[in-house]
């Protein structure tokens, strides 16, 4: 389960009032009583925990700065509340996560990665995401174009980090520190499993290929969109003679669970209008900022027509009504059967190992956030389970100890 | 004058290719393009009237060769790289007059404080490079193309902004236009971002050859308030302030601003 932590509450006309919900909105002027900021954080962590309980086998947080669709700067804060409160159940710390590029010196993402693979007793999944213009450019101030540069070398200082039995020198060009010797060191061998979330660029699932990563897509566009991209995912894969393990994929996907479809759009129809019309109220050019595309990937989508394709989708977005969300299964709502049903479709035709579900969308209070979760984890997702055991896959990119039937 | 020639040039002990756009006949002049991208445009052909002027692309701009940055990782090692097209192009007998715009201004302005007996003159138009804590600023790489014009032209609908700005009609060479700009303003954004304070205060002490600074008093992409201080750093300058222009005077302001550039590299 992946957890966005928003401002739940943001005024009504916050998207004619302010040209942005990243970098620019105004805390002062939108966060009349910043402890109730306080409670967010903490319902967003009863939630996680909730669900936890009731049955997911991971709980997820991200990065994002300056961003009132989610503003939890430093994830593993969140991830150490997570880890302790989760002890006795076997469910996986998954970290999407600790950005690489901008977390400076990256031995920082080491040390505190392990320090939350020792807290959980093993149960890390290591996310390491790239990063997103907004964050990583206009928040921390890094170039766009050493971007994907900054980040490989921050990967390799990691993982040399957690796996040299030696002290050693890195001279990188960003990261120069003479002694790397982290304490501590993680439990998982030779590490926590890697993910690496992406978009759709081909240069994301060739990183994640060459050092046998899981690749999660993380949007807000859903499955119908989602299939065009996993199919050249696995194009992609088969290209590269990897085998088809449905775990070396994850996909984001927003659910919302009510007794009845009438029901749901009763209760979520306006939360997802609050969440696609204030949450992703972005100046359309920031998605592209210069740089931030390889060359390669930047004509490519410019040539092919996706690029204005993907923006004209996130255009649409503020117009579109609650059916149009469900039918283009950009939130898969309803019913648990209505759910169970979708998303078992998803699930086979994108030929996902590794379901993300979002259930908190924007303003959606906490009862109702527990409800959906409940109804999803008791009705839904014993029916997700075992999609892919005749298959007989292991999830490799999985804390070893959760393998298993999960016993508590 | 146009252009006659795209010169190939091979420096940084081979590392770093890049083209250079010569033109014009008379005394050599290095001209310095800013973020969006090389143009020969009227301003250049009205230099090339009396200078033969190199305009080199930046590294990383010419169409192919997107990549061509890489080598060069901070302003100390294009500054360098520049001083290296100079003897490339085999300008190292006499000093040369090097002309900035912008982004170019603050890269002529560190060659000059680099290597201060290579430049003759200096001319620089609303050079980015110094800063003051609340001064305005405008970022072009998050901006709208609307915001970009209003930011940087005086006239943001008027026949000189809609020329700098004009885009292809047609489908295909729209979005080559757009991964063109695109790309370039990432590249030039390797050297300025996050702020345009790459250093420049520490070095421009350095600089010895006689400066005209040029600004347009409605300079929205960078205020024009800096004019003074470069007049104030840079120990033999003077300053020309422009009404009715903004970030591109030569363009806007091109009744006045290819004279007044001719008279001060001739005097």
């Amino acid at each position: 389960m992946f957890h966005l932590m928003p401002h739940r509450e943001l005024p009504d006309d916050f998207s004619t009032k302010y040209p942005s919900v990243w970098v620019t909105p105004p805390w002062h002027e939108l966060v009349p009583d910043p402890a109730r900021i306080g409670q967010f954080y903490n319902w967003t962590l009863d939630e996680l925990i909730y669900g936890a309980e009731m049955g997911f086998d991971g709980i997820c947080v991200n990065e994002h700065h300056q961003n009132a669709y989610g503003f939890m700067p430093n994830p593993n804060v969140m991830g150490s509340v997570l880890a302790r409160a989760t002890n006795h159940l076997d469910v996986a710390i998954v970290q999407m996560g600790a950005t690489l590029p901008t977390t400076q010196p990256a031995i920082r993402v080491a040390e505190e990665y392990a320090m939350l693979d020792q807290l959980s007793g093993g149960r890390l999944v290591a996310g390491m995401p790239l990063g997103t213009p907004m964050d990583a450019n206009m928040v921390m101030g890094i170039p766009a174009i050493e971007q994907r540069d900054r980040y490989a070398e921050a990967h390799d200082l990691i993982v040399k980090a957690w796996t040299s039995k030696e002290t050693f020198a890195f001279n990188g060009k960003w990261n120069q520190l003479p002694y790397v010797n982290p304490w501590p060191r993680p439990i998982q061998q030779p590490h926590p499993p890697v993910w690496i979330p992406g978009l759709g660029s081909s240069s994301t699932w060739r990183f994640a290929a060459q050092h046998d990563y899981s690749y999660c897509m993380l949007s807000f566009f859903g499955s119908q969109v989602g299939k065009r991209i996993m199919d050249g995912f696995w194009e992609f894969s088969e290209a590269e003679n990897l085998d088809r393990n449905p775990y070396r994929a994850g996909f984001a996907q927003m659910v919302c669970v009510a007794e009845t479809d009438a029901e749901a759009e009763k209760l979520f129809a306006k939360h997802m209008k609050y969440f696609f019309d204030k949450c992703l109220h972005v100046p359309d050019h920031w998605w592209g900022s210069p740089g931030y595309q390889d060359y390669e990937s930047l004509s490519r989508g410019i040539r092919s027509g996706t690029t204005m394709k993907m923006l004209e989708i996130i255009q649409n977005f503020k117009n579109f009504t609650y059916r149009e969300f469900v039918d283009k299964d950009i939130v898969i709502a309803g019913s648990p059967a209505t759910v169970r049903d979708k998303l078992v479709d998803a699930v086979k035709n994108l030929r996902i190992g590794n379901l993300m579900v979002l259930q908190h969308i924007g303003s959606m209070p906490h009862e109702l956030t527990k409800d959906s979760i409940g109804l999803f984890c008791t009705e839904v997702l014993p029916k997700l389970r075992d999609i892919w055991d005749d298959e007989g896959w292991e999830n490799k990119w999985w804390p070893q100890r959760l393998r298993g039937q999960r016993l508590a | 004058m146009p252009y006659n020639e795209i010169r190939d040039v091979e420096v940084w002990d081979g590392d770093v290719r890049t083209q250079v756009l010569v033109g014009g006949e008379g005394p050599p002049l290095l001209y310095l393009h800013a973020v969006m991208g090389l143009q020969w445009d009227p301003f250049l052909e009205s230099l090339a009237a009396h200078h033969t002027v190199y305009a080199p692309y930046l590294p990383g701009t010419v169409p192919g060769d997107p990549d061509a940055h890489k080598p060069l990782e901070d302003v100390w090692d294009l500054t360098l790289c520049y001083d290296e097209i100079l003897d490339a192009l085999g300008l190292g007998a006499e000093p040369v007059a090097v002309v900035g715009h912008s982004f170019g201004g603050m890269l002529g302005a560190e060659l000059a404080a680099t290597n201060p007996a290579r430049v003759s003159k200096l001319v620089l138009l609303c050079p980015i490079g110094l800063w003051t804590d609340g001064r305005p600023w405008k970022n072009p790489n998050v901006l709208s193309m609307a915001e970009l014009a209003g930011a940087a032209f005086a006239d943001p609908t008027g026949p000189v902004a809609q020329a700098a700005l004009a885009l292809p009609e047609d489908p295909e060479a729209l979005g080559e236009a757009i991964i063109a700009i695109t790309w370039n303003l990432g590249v030039a954004a390797k050297w300025w971002w996050p702020i345009p304070d790459r250093g420049l205060r520490k070095r421009i002490h350095r600089i010895t050859a006689d400066t005209l600074v040029v600004w347009g008093a409605r300079d929205g992409i960078i205020s024009p308030e800096y004019a003074a201080d470069f007049g104030r750093l840079i120990r033999n300058c003077q300053v020309e302030m422009l009404d009715d222009a903004a970030h591109v005077p030569q363009l806007e302001r091109y009744d006045v601003v290819p004279g007044m550039v001719r008279a001060f590299l001739d005097d």
